[in-house]
């Protein structure tokens, strides 16, 4: 077996960048953008949203109004006043704030009340994203000879199918889709099983090591333990 | 449950995209025997969103005859591809809680009662950790009347040049792998053909379930290559038996509730009233950690397999011991309870030994002293006056402790409690009159 390099970016050219408006961004938010593969980025005034590195790849924008909807609707309108690249935003909001909505037609895009259902939202941001030619979504993540095909939740590791339970998919993928970084097993269990997860982080051990078992002898090493820290999928950032 | 409804779909999903041809429906009886029934692809999102009615009356301790329907509701969690199916024909299983037809959780289930056993604990902030040590043995295919034959005659940590049990071992433990059941160590056991595999900790609810998988998975591949595997506690006599050791710890959070550095045994005050909770719940819960009548030719001085109720730090002729940790490691600090062997209801017994030792932290039970010493060369005098019992010696001294006990009977649940005590209760009347080659030979000749 020849094992290839990782890619410098492994999801470069189909990273879907989503500017959040939110102060501070709703835990259940950060989560379903992380599970659904976006890279997301805090923003609080249209001035950041045009000094960002990636302003030009934006691919849409997430308005959060349920804490601060004046400010929300000021960012809002900035976003639509800017024609020289729009950008489609969808707008949260909670079931008293509808009445809002009314006369704001040019504002937004689309809207999710809150506390949303992670399923529809994710459902919403897929569409919003693709609605401006962001089709170019990952299908596949691929690490050496790993895939993961996010849009039929198959996995294949060296041409044979790799069958996980959903967690250990939900974990194996938010790994996948950070390569080389460290993770603290407070901060896995957080983004792939929630707050409200009451195993503790005892349950990420027991995960990571099913996988390893599932990944087979040879290529358990896919996952590390960073001794004392965490785990790291693939190869560090730092080099060997 | 987390996102059940992404769950179902990544489920549905996945059956859809690897061409699963057939779904096994798992559950377990009150013996721990597993039960099965197969549905098509077409079925399972019906079966996970409502449930697949059968009728309970045909399973041993499940409903009576009146009340025959039950519903069997898939845990998409435990969802796995079963690898020993056909490649381009795959077959998967997925394990079942059963409710009655109105939705609550049925009497008759084990895994109902685990899960009863899992959120007291839960509701307390302990999470249930368990890894057991599973011994079993390969024989040649059984012969009725035969002894059985044993494939090899080597010894405990043997490495054989023509190993045909380690080639089966590691082949199961390649499709337990595969399975998501992480093994920590295997060896060759000390009787010939005996093997140990050891699993690495998850909670209880998913290690009952991985115990029964393996028990599957060890048959399987055995019967692969025409052998035949053996839960059997006791099948040969004069070498030891297998038994099924099982290491708990219990956790808050990311604490593991039986350490404490300060210590002089690194345990806790929890971990010393779990303990003491074990020991004196123990005579009452063998019954179901040691089912059989076989059972009782396992827990015989010695063999390593305990016969008195005691603990200690490294005496394996105690009930429990308390594994010195690799460099003090706070996370592995533990108990390991030694009587159960792997003929028991995983469920039934993990809930036993939960709820036994968290009736110790209840009542602060207060634990008795170490009883470091070789029990097996002390007189049972000498021990009486320490304080120091033994299991019960047979099935019939284990029903009567278990009959007794409020304990046991409020975990399982009046209908399992009844019915294990009266299909037990039978199993002893039956082997009472049979009349032994033991009787005979030594018998028959000289009276």
């Amino acid at each position: 077996m020849t094992v290839s390099e990782p890619r410098e970016r492994p999801d470069a050219g189909g990273r879907r960048w989503i500017a959040v408006f939110g102060d501070p961004v709703a835990p259940d938010l950060a989560r379903t953008l992380d599970l659904g593969g976006y890279t997301w980025k805090s923003v609080v005034n249209e001035h950041e949203l045009a000094e960002m590195d990636h302003s030009e790849a934006w691919s849409g924008a997430v308005v959060d109004c349920t804490n601060d909807p004046e400010r929300a609707w000021v960012f809002a309108r900035a976003i639509a006043r800017d024609q020289s690249s729009p950008l489609p935003v969808l707008v949260l909001l909670s079931g008293g704030q509808l009445a809002d909505l009314s006369l704001r037609d040019e504002l937004f895009d689309d809207f999710c009340i809150t506390p949303f259902h992670p399923a529809e939202l994710e459902a919403r941001l897929a569409h919003l994203v693709w609605q401006v030619g962001g089709g170019t979504q990952p299908e596949t993540i691929q690490y050496d000879d790993l895939t993961l095909n996010v849009e039929t939740y198959q996995a294949t590791i060296a041409g044979r199918p790799l069958d996980l339970t959903y967690m250990e998919y939900e974990l194996l993928k938010f790994l996948a889709q950070n390569p080389g970084k460290v993770f603290t097993r407070e901060m896995l269990l957080s983004r792939v099983w929630g707050y409200e997860y009451y195993g503790g982080a005892r349950t990420v051990d027991v995960h990571i090591r099913r996988l390893r078992a599932k990944f087979g002898e040879e290529r358990a090493g896919l996952i590390h333990t960073v001794r004392s820290v965490g785990y790291r999928f693939g190869q560090s950032r730092w080099g060997r | 449950m987390l996102d059940a409804a992404r769950q179902r779909e990544y489920v549905l999903r996945g059956v859809e995209e690897r061409g699963v041809r057939l779904i096994r429906l798992w559950f377990t009886d009150v013996l721990g025997s597993l039960k099965s029934f197969a549905i098509s692809p077409a079925e399972l999102e019906n079966a996970l969103e409502d449930g697949m009615t059968f009728d309970g009356s045909t399973i041993d301790g499940f409903s009576r005859v009146q009340e025959a329907d039950v519903l069997a509701v898939p845990d998409p969690d435990t969802f796995e591809i079963l690898p020993w199916s056909e490649h381009d024909a795959p077959e998967a299983r997925v394990f079942c809680d059963i409710f009655d037809l109105e939705g609550t959780p049925f009497d008759g289930d084990p895994r109902q009662v685990l899960r009863r056993q899992i959120e007291a604990a839960h509701a307390d902030g302990y999470t249930f950790y368990v890894a057991p040590d599973i011994e079993f043995f390969y024989f040649d295919t059984p012969v009725p009347g035969e002894p059985p034959k044993p494939l090899d005659h080597a010894g405990f940590f043997d490495l054989t040049t023509t190993d045909a049990t380690g080639n089966l071992r590691k082949r199961t433990i390649r499709t337990l792998e595969a399975l998501g059941i992480p093994v920590e160590y295997s060896f060759h056991e000390d009787a010939p053909s005996q093997q140990e595999i050891d699993l690495r900790h998850t909670d209880a609810l998913t290690m009952a379930d991985s115990v029964m998988t393996f028990r599957l998975a060890v048959k399987e591949v055995a019967a692969q290559s025409g052998v035949h595997a053996t839960f059997m506690p006791k099948p040969l006599e004069r070498v030891q038996g297998s038994g099924m050791h099982t290491h708990m710890s219990l956790f808050r959070g990311d604490t593991n509730a039986f350490y404490d550095a300060d210590d002089g045994y690194h345990l806790s005050s929890t971990a010393k009233s779990f303990m003491a909770g074990l020991l004196r719940h123990a005579a009452e819960i063998t019954a179901v950690t040691n089912q059989t009548v076989n059972s009782y030719k396992r827990l015989v001085p010695g063999f390593e397999a305990p016969v008195h109720i005691s603990w200690a730090r490294n005496n394996r002729s105690g009930l429990i011991r308390v594994p010195i940790a690799k460099r003090g490691n706070p996370m592995a600090t533990r108990l390991e309870f030694r009587s159960p062997d792997p003929a028991c209801n995983p469920y039934l017994a993990f809930s036993l030994m939960l709820a036994a030792g968290r009736r110790g932290i209840a009542e602060g039970y207060e634990l008795p002293a170490e009883a470091d010493s070789n029990m097996f060369e002390i007189g049972e005098d000498v021990l009486a006056k320490l304080g120091i019992a033994q299991l019960p010696q047979s099935l019939n001294d284990a029903l009567t402790s278990m009959e007794g006990s409020s304990l046991v009977a409020d975990v399982l649940g009046d209908h399992i409690f009844e019915w294990f005590l009266r299909n037990k209760r039978q199993e002893w009347r039956e082997y009472k009159t049979h009349v032994s080659a033991f009787e005979r030979d030594r018998y028959l000749g000289t009276l």
